[in-house]
């Protein structure tokens, strides 16, 4: 039957995903159109017709995307890796960003974040990659390569330094190795580092740690000589934390320290966090009306059309508004992880999967730092935040979960 | 997870804006009013005729809603060429910006409506200023009450601090000095409050209601005792380029008729902030025009305090009116290795008590003081409570000072340091006595009236009326009449100090002084009262160094007309024998400046 079936079906498997995106991405433009009605001069005035633009961009890339078949993908993903590695180092050289940062590669009428396009990549690199092992790696020593090809980009957004985009890789890492079958306890360990890193601001912590780790070790007993260097290598990252934390911009450890103590300083880098809770708390049930949120018409709240896009929410529409928003998003989610799950083919799978976990990582953390359970890290909220690249590149990932659902 | 997740993030947000709505509705109310202080009209001061004292005319005032310290001074140098603000203005205005920088900065109180248009007309590059009509304090003629009206200004960053002012907020104008400070809380009234709507960088959105939201409590309006046209009448003949003053009480009712202090000052131009030059000047001038001179120091008494040594004898039964002392003056008299003179070289001869009060015989006072006695005499002095504030209600009032122990000499000389002929030197009103105008129109009021004087009040009121010193002569009324008569031939009978200008119309009392003090030629001295037996004013005046000559006294001639005026107000004459020279007769001395 289903050589009966319309064209567009053999592109779009999942009729109600796509719905589900168009509608948010109208919700999204409304919200960032309600963004520039302030009284205050602001740039968000009028940017709902450059992102009204920007979504016109993303659905034509959706249409191309969703017509390429999967095996092409596969076929070209090393040459648009090694093409996005370029990028990335371009941008080192002759990017432009906020406060001295290199994110931004500008093209004239518009600005490009190669980031976005390294993650895609990256994702469809390692997918082919982990499909094609004829079984999921036990050790630690088989996944130098997946490592390695996520490494590299992380290392490169670090540098811009682009703190968000880093914490997006990591996420690509565990989920594709995660949907390619590899055990939890290696993932653990893998991820073990990155803790280390973390909890090395305190000793006492870091220790006890170390001793956690230890007794897991003794307990799994993977190689000897992966137990050893995963020791070696914890210790390192604990101990670099300082000297890393003191190479941050000051602004990044300003937004990791709010995170702990909004209140510390409210007219200074906590502002954004308390004017945020401020909007949405002033919200209440039922909002302060669209259009009519005061803290975003007199300007208290930062960022409004960009990061902190879902306080508009909150302080016009309200809980209620919030849960219609929620649940949408929710939505949106479990269905494209229902297209993972109903994928019999490794690497749509693992695209899917990947492209789930980043997505449930944006949308997470942005929500989460409104509301002060995550910290600050300037990641936009698919469909909703303004910005072209992201749209776009997520329209683009979503055409992909289409053409897999459409081709299982 | 993917449900966990969700539910943990609904879970957060219900909380914020379900369970804590209303903290946070606050903080956005907060976020976006800004709260402005409406100022509450003063009180108007009333003189005791209805003239106005103190009153309040239309005026504006710029403000500035708190910011970053530079968009405040730009908006500041932006406002400067409409103002007027001088480089140095703007650096005062700054530190106080930087003091209390939560606060809206008060620019100027005393803007013209042309400043306030230009500014109004470009609004925009103005956003962050506030512009309030307010009423202005005037004083309509403040040179002539400035040391008892005193002044009104912006509050000080220390009186934000006092208790006195307690709950007042910056920027708000307050009583400085004089009866504006003392009556702050009657005067002041209670400001309102209006909300204006800003943004985030601090900028006006719009104002929030049709008028305040909080309306102004105007302050209580103050009646005062004092006679504005006595004030006026002084100020036309006090001795030209003299420093000096002159007070005058109404015995019945203790209010103060009359307050007058020269050199003196215009308080308005106080009024929006003194500017530096004018400011400067005031304060550096040698003669000191902002000392208040009635209340605020004290001189040597000098003769004028002979009557108290009198009254104090004559309690103790030391002396009668009509008793001689042992040695007829001849213009000095020697004790210990020191010779005493007296003011007349030639010598009064032998006299009585009243002689010696009318002529101001210093021999005589000598040995009436060492009679007796110098522990007596500081008894008696602290019985009378010299050396004590009167109690007016004015601020800043200075006490004097009068020995009160042997110890106090012993403290102040050392034990060997000083000698009994003290008491010789106190007998005269010199030596260790100071007191200020207000507390020897005191000792007269007693004496004149042979009761506690009631304590004097600018401000009439019921009240203050009832309210005696707690002190009196207690002298019998027998004694207390003698020693009223012995005042009245000063002024009235030939040889009295003060004959030449005495007054055809009214019986005056009184006692002149000339005041040996270390700043040059001795101060002059009256203090008297009128009509001799029933008083209705008790006056006491002196001119710095006003008696340069043992002929001219400068005091005694304008306090004459001071009196005589006031009671031809009080007591007109029928029309048929109205008088119609009414100057003093041989007044050749007299130095009456019209």
């Amino acid at each position: 039957m289903r050589g009966a079936e319309p064209a567009w079906r053999r592109q779009v498997g999942d009729v109600p995903l796509f719905g589900l995106a168009l509608l948010l991405s109208f919700l999204g433009l409304a919200m960032i159109f309600s963004a520039g009605q302030v009284d205050v001069p602001s740039v968000a005035t009028g940017i709902w017709r450059h992102q009204l633009l920007w979504l016109a961009v993303a659905l034509a890339a959706f249409a191309v995307v969703s017509r390429v078949p999967l095996r092409w993908l596969e076929w070209a993903a090393p040459g648009a890796y090694a093409a996005a590695l370029g990028l990335l180092v371009l941008v080192l050289i002759v990017g432009t960003g906020p406060g001295g940062t290199r994110s931004w590669l500008d093209l004239g009428p518009a600005r490009l974040q190669p980031a976005e396009l390294a993650k895609l990549a990256t994702i469809l690199l390692l997918a082919r990659i982990l499909s094609g092992e004829q079984r999921a790696a036990e050790g630690l020593a088989a996944l130098w390569k997946p490592v390695l090809v996520v490494l590299v980009p992380l290392a490169l957004v670090l540098v811009q330094p682009d703190l968000g985009s880093a914490l997006i890789f990591g996420v690509i890492l565990i989920a594709s190795l995660y949907w390619a079958g590899v055990p939890l306890a290696t993932l653990f360990l893998l991820v073990s580092p990155g803790i280390s890193l973390i909890l090395g601001f305190s000793a006492v912590v870091w220790g006890i740690w170390i001793v956690v780790l230890a007794a897991f070790l003794y307990v799994h007993r993977p190689y000897l000589g992966e137990s050893l260097g995963m020791l070696a290598l914890n210790i390192a990252t604990g101990a670099l934390t300082l000297p890393l934390w003191s190479r941050l911009a000051p602004y990044q450890q300003d937004r990791l320290l709010v995170f702990l103590n909004p209140d510390a300083d409210p007219r200074g880098s906590g502002w954004h966090l308390v004017q945020s809770k401020v909007a949405i708390g002033s919200g209440g049930l039922l909002g302060q009306g669209y259009l009519h949120g005061p803290q975003k018409r007199l300007a208290f709240l930062p960022e409004q059309h960009t990061d902190f896009i879902f306080s508009v929410v909150g302080e016009e529409l309200g809980f209620l508004g919030v849960l219609v928003f929620l649940a949408l998003l929710t939505w949106f989610l479990a269905r494209t992880l229902r297209t993972a799950g109903s994928t019999p083919e490794p690497f749509g799978g693992i695209v899917t999967f990947s492209l789930f976990g980043v997505w449930f990582a944006h949308v997470l953390i942005n929500i989460g730092m409104t509301v002060g359970l995550m910290p600050i890290t300037g990641l936009p909220l698919p469909f909703l935040s303004y910005g072209g690249s992201f749209l776009v590149s997520v329209w683009a990932g979503l055409a992909i979960v289409e053409r897999v659902s459409a081709e299982a | 997870m993917l449900v966990t997740c969700v539910l943990l993030l609904t879970g957060a947000f219900f909380r914020l804006q379900v369970l804590h709505s209303s903290s946070y509705e606050l903080r956005s109310e907060n976020n976006r009013l800004r709260a402005i202080s409406v100022p509450a009209p003063r009180g108007t001061m009333y003189g005791r005729n209805g003239r106005i004292v103190a009153e309040n005319v239309p005026g504006y005032s710029v403000s500035l809603l708190p910011g970053r310290e530079d968009t405040v001074r730009a908006t500041l140098s932006r406002l400067a060429p409409i103002l007027g603000l001088s480089d140095q203005t703007q650096d005062a205005l700054m530190k106080k910006y930087r003091a209390l920088p939560q606060r809206p900065l008060l620019v100027s109180d005393d803007a013209t409506f042309e400043e306030i248009s230009s500014i109004e007309e470009r609004r925009p590059e103005f956003r962050r200023a506030i512009v309030d009509m307010r009423p202005r304090r005037r004083y309509p003629d403040g040179r002539v009450v400035a040391h008892v009206v005193g002044y009104v200004g912006e509050i000080s960053e220390a009186e934000l601090q006092s208790p006195d002012f307690a709950g007042y907020d910056a920027g708000r104008i307050v009583g400085k000095a004089g009866l504006e400070r003392e009556y702050e809380g009657t005067l002041g009234g209670e400001p309102g409050v209006r909300y204006v709507e800003v943004n985030a960088l601090g900028s006006i959105v719009q104002e929030m209601g049709p008028g305040p939201a909080v309306a102004p409590v105007p302050g209580k309006d103050l009646t005062l005792g004092l006679d504005m046209d006595l004030q006026d009448y002084v100020d036309s003949i006090f001795p030209a380029g003299h420093r000096g003053g002159s007070v005058a009480v109404d015995p019945h009712t203790g209010e103060v008729l009359l307050f007058y202090s020269a050199p003196t000052y215009d308080p308005n131009d106080f009024v929006g902030g003194v500017d530096l030059d004018t400011w400067n000047a005031l304060r550096t001038d040698s003669a000191k025009p902002l000392l208040n001179r009635v209340t605020g120091a004290t001189y040597p008494p000098g003769s004028t305090w002979k009557p108290a040594v009198a009254v104090m004898a004559m309690r103790r039964g030391v002396v009668s009116i009509d008793e001689h002392m042992d040695i007829p003056c001849r213009g000095a008299l020697r004790y210990g290795i020191r010779v005493w003179r007296c003011w007349k070289p030639d010598g009064h001869g032998s006299l009585s008590l009243a002689g010696a009060i009318q002529q101001s015989c210093d021999v005589y006072f000598y040995q009436l003081g060492m009679k007796l006695g110098l522990d007596p005499m500081m008894a008696g002095a602290a019985r009378m409570h010299f050396g004590e504030p009167t109690g007016i209600d004015l601020p800043h009032e200075a006490s004097g000072y009068f020995p009160t122990s042997r110890a106090w000499y012993d403290q102040r000389y050392g034990p060997r340091g000083w000698t009994e002929s003290v008491v010789l030197n106190l007998a005269i009103g010199q030596g260790e006595n100071q007191e200020s105008l207000l507390q020897n129109a005191m000792l007269y009021d007693a004496i004149a009236t042979g009761r506690p004087p009631i304590v004097p009040h600018l401000v009439r009121s019921q009240a203050l009326t009832s309210r005696r010193v707690d002190w009196s002569l207690d002298l019998p009324e027998r004694e207390r009449k003698q020693l009223v008569d012995a005042l009245v031939s000063v002024v009235n009978a030939e040889h009295g100090t003060a004959y030449p200008w005495r007054l055809q119309r009214w019986t005056a009392a009184g006692k002149t002084g000339t005041a040996q003090n270390p700043h040059g030629e001795p101060h002059s001295w009256f203090v008297g009262f009128a009509p001799a037996h029933d008083p209705d004013i008790v006056v006491a005046s002196l001119v710095e160094n006003g008696h340069p000559d043992n002929t001219t006294s400068l005091a005694v001639p304008f306090t004459m007309s001071v009196i005589r005026r006031y009671l031809e107000e009080l007591h007109p004459a029928p029309a048929d024998t109205a008088p119609d020279t009414g100057e003093a007769r041989a007044g050749g001395t007299a130095r009456e400046r019209r």
